[in-house]
Parts: C-alpha cells; sequence; structure tokens
C-alpha cells in the first residue's frame, strides 16, 4: 500500500511533472513485499515458530492430526479476529464479542431444539449478531461511552442473561450430525474440516472489504483522523456503528460453528476466545491506535496463536510453558511489527 | 450581475452563553475572490465551519443560488459544489494520496467496490493540473512524508476534483514556504479565471489584498467592513482600518509609527 520514498529522491527534485506516476518499484516483488510487510512480517514470526515446534519434536509435527485440530478451532477464531481488525482500525475495541458469540450461538441451539431446520437457526443467529451488534455499537457511539469500558460491560451483561436463564444448563444438539447443514458447514472433505473453507472466503472476502470497498476505505479515514472524516462528509457516527455490527455478524458465526463442531452448546460458549481473539488481531500487525491494520496479518495471527498451545504442548514441554510462549510470541511480534510503524506516526 | 453562490444571512452562533456570531450577513458571486479578514477570535473559523457544514448556525438563513437550505451538513454543502481547504488541512496522515484525495467521495462502481485505477487516474491527473508534483511522489505516498506545500497540494486537488463553484481557502499560505505560497496563489488565479469563485481567509492582509476581488473584514462575531477593491487603495488602509477596529479612536501614536513603518518598506 506505502512505496518507500527513501530510495526515490532521484537527485534533486527534478520536474516530473510531465510523468505519469508509477510505482516507484519496477519489480513487482519489491513492491509487493513494501506493500505488505505488516502481514509478512508475522507469517515469518509463524514459519520461525513452526521451525521451532518442529526441531523439538519432529515426529508429533509431522503427523496430520495435530493440523486437523487445529483446522477444526481455528475457523471460529477466524471469524472473530477479522472483523476486530475493522474495529480496532476505526480507533476502537470490542470485547463484547465472547457473550454475542454465545448469544447468537444460543439462539441457533433453541431454534434446531425445537425442530426446525438448522439452516433457519443459522439465519436467527446471524440477525441476532446484527442486533447485538447494533446495540454495543449504538451504545458506544450514540451514548459516548469509551468502548473499551462499555463493550466490557456489555460482554458480562449479556453473558450474565444466558447464565441467568440457562441457569448454567448446556444444550446437546445431536439431531445436527445428519443435517445438510452439518455436512456442508461442519464436515470432512479428504481429511480437511470443511469449516476452514469456509473461514478462508471470510477472511478473502473481508480483506476485500478492508482494501479495496468505499466501507475499508472509510473505517481507515476515520480511525486515521474522525474530525477530517466528519469535515469531509463522511458520517464518522454510521461508520463506527457499522464496524460493530461486522463484529455482530462475525461473532454469529463463530458461536454458531463452534456448536456444530461440537454439537453441544455451553453457557461459556465463546468466553475462552476473547484473550487468544485479541492477542491474534495484535499478533497479526495491527497497530492500537488505529488508521491502519491488515486482515491477512490479522488471519496468520490466529493460525499463530492457535499453534502456540498445541505446539508447545506437543513440543514435549508441560503445560505450564503455554502462557510463557504465549506471552513470548506477543512481545516478539510486537517489537518486530514497531519499526514497521514507527514511519506513520 | 453574477450569480450568488451562497449566501448567508444574519448568521448567529453561540456555544452556551458566548457569542461567536452575532448576525453575520455575506455573499459570494460566480467568478468572484472574497477576502476574508479578521484578527484570532474574530470569528472566521466559526463563519468557515457554517459555510463547509461541519457547524450549525443557532439562527440565520443560508442560502445556495438563492435557494434556501434546509438540514445544511457538511455533505450537503459538498454536494451543492463548495469545497473547503481547512487551515489543519484535514487529512489522514496514515493513509495515502489517493484516499485523501476522494476521501468521502470515493470512486465506486458495483456494490461499493472501489474502482482502484481510475482513482490512481483521476488523482495524477489532479496533482498535476495543480503543479504539486515536483518531488518523486506517487498517488501510493502515505500523506505523513509529504512536506507541508505538498500536503496543501494534497488538500487543493481534493477541493478541485469535483470541479466546485466556491472553494473556501482557510489561511493557505500558513507554513508554507515562498515558493509554495506563490503556487497557491497561482491556484487561486487560475480558478478565478476558470469562472469559478474563491473566499480566501488569511491573516497576512498583504496577501489578502493582492488577490482579493472583494474584501470582508469581521469583529468580534460582526461584519466590520465590506467594500469592493475601489474603495480600498492599498493594503496600508486595511492595516489602518483594522488597527482603527482593534483600538477603536485609542493609540494614535502606534498607529502613526506603524504606518510610517509600512510606507517605508
Amino acid at each position: 500500500m506505502e512505496p518507500d520514498l527513501q530510495n526515490q529522491f532521484s537527485g534533486p527534485g527534478g520536474d516530473t511533472a510531465g510523468k505519469e506516476w508509477r510505482h516507484p518499484s519496477d519489480q513487482w516483488l519489491r513492491g509487493f513485499v513494501l506493500d505488505n510487510r505488516a502481514s509478512l512480517g508475522t507469517l515469518a514470526v509463524f514459519i520461525v515458530m513452526m521451525a521451532v515446534f518442529m526441531i523439538a519434536n519432529p515426529t508429533v509435527f509431522t503427523t496430520w492430526y495435530l493440523y486437523s485440530s487445529v483446522l477444526t478451532t481455528l475457523p471460529v477464531a477466524l471469524f472473530v479476529v477479522v472483523p476486530l481488525v475493522f474495529v480496532v482500525t476505526c480507533g476502537e475495541i470490542d470485547l463484547s464479542f465472547p457473550a454475542t458469540m454465545g448469544f447468537a450461538a444460543w439462539v441457533f441451539a433453541l431454534v434446531v431444539q425445537a425442530g426446525y431446520d438448522p439452516f433457519l437457526g443459522i439465519a436467527a443467529a446471524l440477525v441476532t449478531g446484527v442486533l447485538l451488534g447494533f446495540l454495543v455499537g449504538s451504545l458506544v457511539v450514540y451514548g459516548g461511552l469509551s468502548s473499551l469500558i462499555a463493550t466490557l460491560g456489555m460482554n458480562f451483561l449479556l453473558r450474565g442473561l444466558i447464565q441467568i436463564i440457562n441457569e448454567g444448563k448446556s444444550m446437546a444438539l445431536t439431531g445436527l450430525a445428519g443435517s445438510t447443514a452439518y455436512k456442508i458447514f461442519s464436515s470432512q472433505v479428504f481429511g480437511i474440516p470443511v469449516q476452514i473453507f469456509w473461514a478462508i472466503a471470510f477472511v478473502v472476502l473481508s480483506a476485500m472489504l478492508y482494501n479495496r470497498h468505499r466501507f475499508g476505505a472509510q473505517v481507515k479515514v476515520v480511525g486515521d483522523n474522525p474530525d477530517s472524516a466528519q469535515q469531509m462528509g463522511i458520517d464518522v457516527k454510521r461508520v463506527r456503528v457499522k464496524v460493530f455490527v461486522f463484529v455482530g455478524i462475525g461473532a454469529a458465526i463463530a458461536g454458531t460453528f463452534s456448536v456444530m463442531i461440537n454439537f453441544t452448546w455451553w453457557p461459556t460458549a465463546g468466553d475462552g476466545y476473547l484473550l487468544p481473539v485479541l492477542a491474534s488481531v495484535f499478533v497479526g500487525g495491527t497497530p492500537t491506535w488505529g488508521g491502519i491494520g491488515t486482515v491477512a496479518g490479522g488471519a496468520i495471527g490466529a493460525v499463530t496463536v492457535s499453534f502456540i498451545q498445541t505446539g508447545v504442548v506437543a513440543a514435549g514441554l508441560s503445560g505450564f510453558y503455554v502462557q510463557f510462549f504465549n506471552g513470548l510470541i506477543i512481545i516478539l511480534s510486537l517489537l518486530g511489527h514497531k519499526w514497521n510503524q514507527a514511519r506513520y506516526r | 450581475m453574477a450569480e450568488r453562490i451562497i449566501e448567508l444571512r444574519d448568521i448567529k452562533k453561540s456555544y452556551g452563553q458566548v457569542y461567536a456570531l452575532g448576525g453575520v450577513n455575506l455573499s459570494v458571486d460566480r467568478g468572484e475572490v472574497v477576502g476574508l479578514i479578521g484578527d484570532n477570535g474574530a470569528g472566521k473559523s466559526t463563519l468557515i465551519k457554517i459555510l463547509s457544514g461541519v457547524v450549525r448556525p443557532t439562527s440565520g438563513e443560508i442560502l445556495v443560488r438563492g435557494e434556501p437550505v434546509t438540514g445544511w451538513s457538511a455533505a450537503r454543502s459538498r454536494d451543492a459544489g463548495i469545497e473547503t481547504v481547512f487551515q489543519d488541512r484535514a487529512l489522514a496522515v496514515q493513509q495515502t494520496i489517493v484516499r485523501n484525495i476522494f476521501m468521502g467521495r470515493e470512486l465506486t462502481g458495483f456494490m461499493g467496490w472501489l474502482k482502484v485505477n481510475k482513482e490512481i487516474e483521476e488523482a495524477s491527473r489532479l496533482m498535476r493540473e495543480i503543479g504539486f508534483t515536483s518531488k518523486v511522489f506517487t498517488p501510493h505516498s502515505i500523506v505523513g512524508q509529504l512536506s507541508g506545500g505538498e500536503r496543501q497540494g494534497v488538500a487543493i486537488a481534493r477541493a478541485i476534483y469535483k470541479q466546485a463553484e466556491l472553494i473556501i481557502l482557510d489561511e493557505p499560505t500558513t507554513a508554507l514556504s515562498l515558493t509554495e505560497t506563490a503556487k497557491v496563489f497561482h491556484f487561486v488565479r487560475q480558478v478565478r479565471a476558470s469562472g469559478r469563485s474563491i473566499l480566501f481567509i488569511g491573516h497576512n492582509i498583504h496577501h489578502v489584498f493582492d488577490i482579493a476581488d472583494r474584501f470582508v473584514v469581521i469583529d468580534r462575531g460582526k461584519v466590520a467592513l465590506a467594500a469592493d477593491r475601489s474603495q480600498v487603495k492599498s493594503a496600508e488602509d486595511l492595516i489602518n482600518f483594522m488597527e482603527d477596529v482593534a483600538h477603536p479612536g485609542g493609540l494614535p501614536g502606534l498607529h502613526e509609527a506603524v504606518g510610517a513603518e509600512q510606507r517605508a518598506r
């Protein structure tokens, strides 16, 4: 997205008025690397980490089972990591997505348990996600509240509501196993969990929204300089509400997938995703201050984070190391991204 | 008589108990350059914000081409052909030149997808047109890496994209080098030659005097002077007037001293 200007000042600022603007790189590879340095950096971190794991325990890391188990749970995280990149780019944060996941999944479970088609359940979950996203977004934007605190409050509030009504009881949905929806969204193709394909499609579509759509363009501008965006006639509040609705949609999909994987809905569904998902966004190279970010980086960040836990245990280290490595990877990634991000400020 | 692009009638704006504007009348006709002068805190910024739709007046009427408007907003102002180059330039500094030029006015096709190539083409054309291409930067350059003059170029390119009928330049020469200032003046003359209008806000009275067809001095939220070029003989006239406004009847000694100094130059 941004060329390296340092090498471009060709002598005294000669008159180039007649020339067409070109990408400063004549080699597409160099341009590609410069444009995607944040996500490529994240990819490098991931590759190094995997190499360390593989050297530590080659036998485990060459068996398919390990990857298959990561590919089963990773998609759930991806569906929320990607919308969160939009929220953080917009200069906000959303900590209410775990409860939205649980809430939307609950609606899905209720519809399925009542004997309706799972597709109807998915539709109901999506509507729930949109409504909750709109509720949270409106509270933050029109209520003028800090998104950090308000979404944290909404997370407790919604989760509490779920717990009160269900009294902590889970729902088993054994009927899902034979349904068409299950085959399409949660079965296996050639031994690969099919949900990863849906997640990849979601990531690709979102990356296009981020880079090649008016929505992404306005999200970036609003996160960068909300006053300017307003002066240029952008409805800043509306853009902000939209990113929260997007998180609601992502959380609803994630919650539904998590139920379809386990055939069970728990009142705590989604809770465990809060910290890994947030870590993924920032490990992926999206800075905290808004205006810029990377969807592809966030996705690679999610892959990295979900391999840490599996990897540490599989590499033969005790479970006590998991947290340590989680922290180590986060800190190393942030240090790595720092030199890239410094030039924007 | 030339067509009246915009007219403000008895515009008042108060922030709580404080009046920023206490009944201002101002109009801009097609093809004229109006110079708006006023001390810091006189109400210039508020007036500009009202014209550009960022701030709504407490009372008063806004007429665009003779028609009263309702629901005035930044988007409505831009749709009416009024573009503003704000003093702080209103740029998003972490974004590319292209994204800044098309801020709030993205070139989109089917379902809101960006026409990326068209945007780059148009951005190139605009930057060439106003001659802000002396350094080697591209439409993909990050605005935060540009110099003050180049940033001003981006802001101006954004203002002229839609063939705006009125361009408001708020202190456009502040913090610019001499060459860059000359470029801005060249641009203003170009715009007037093409039959469009400019509202030029500045506190360098010499600059304003050099370029404007008509002068409006505001002071403490009111129009203190509205004069044609024929009524004002020199920049010194304007300076003297400004001093009279600031210190009515007082400080004649200082008045004389400054006048003498100005003549000596």
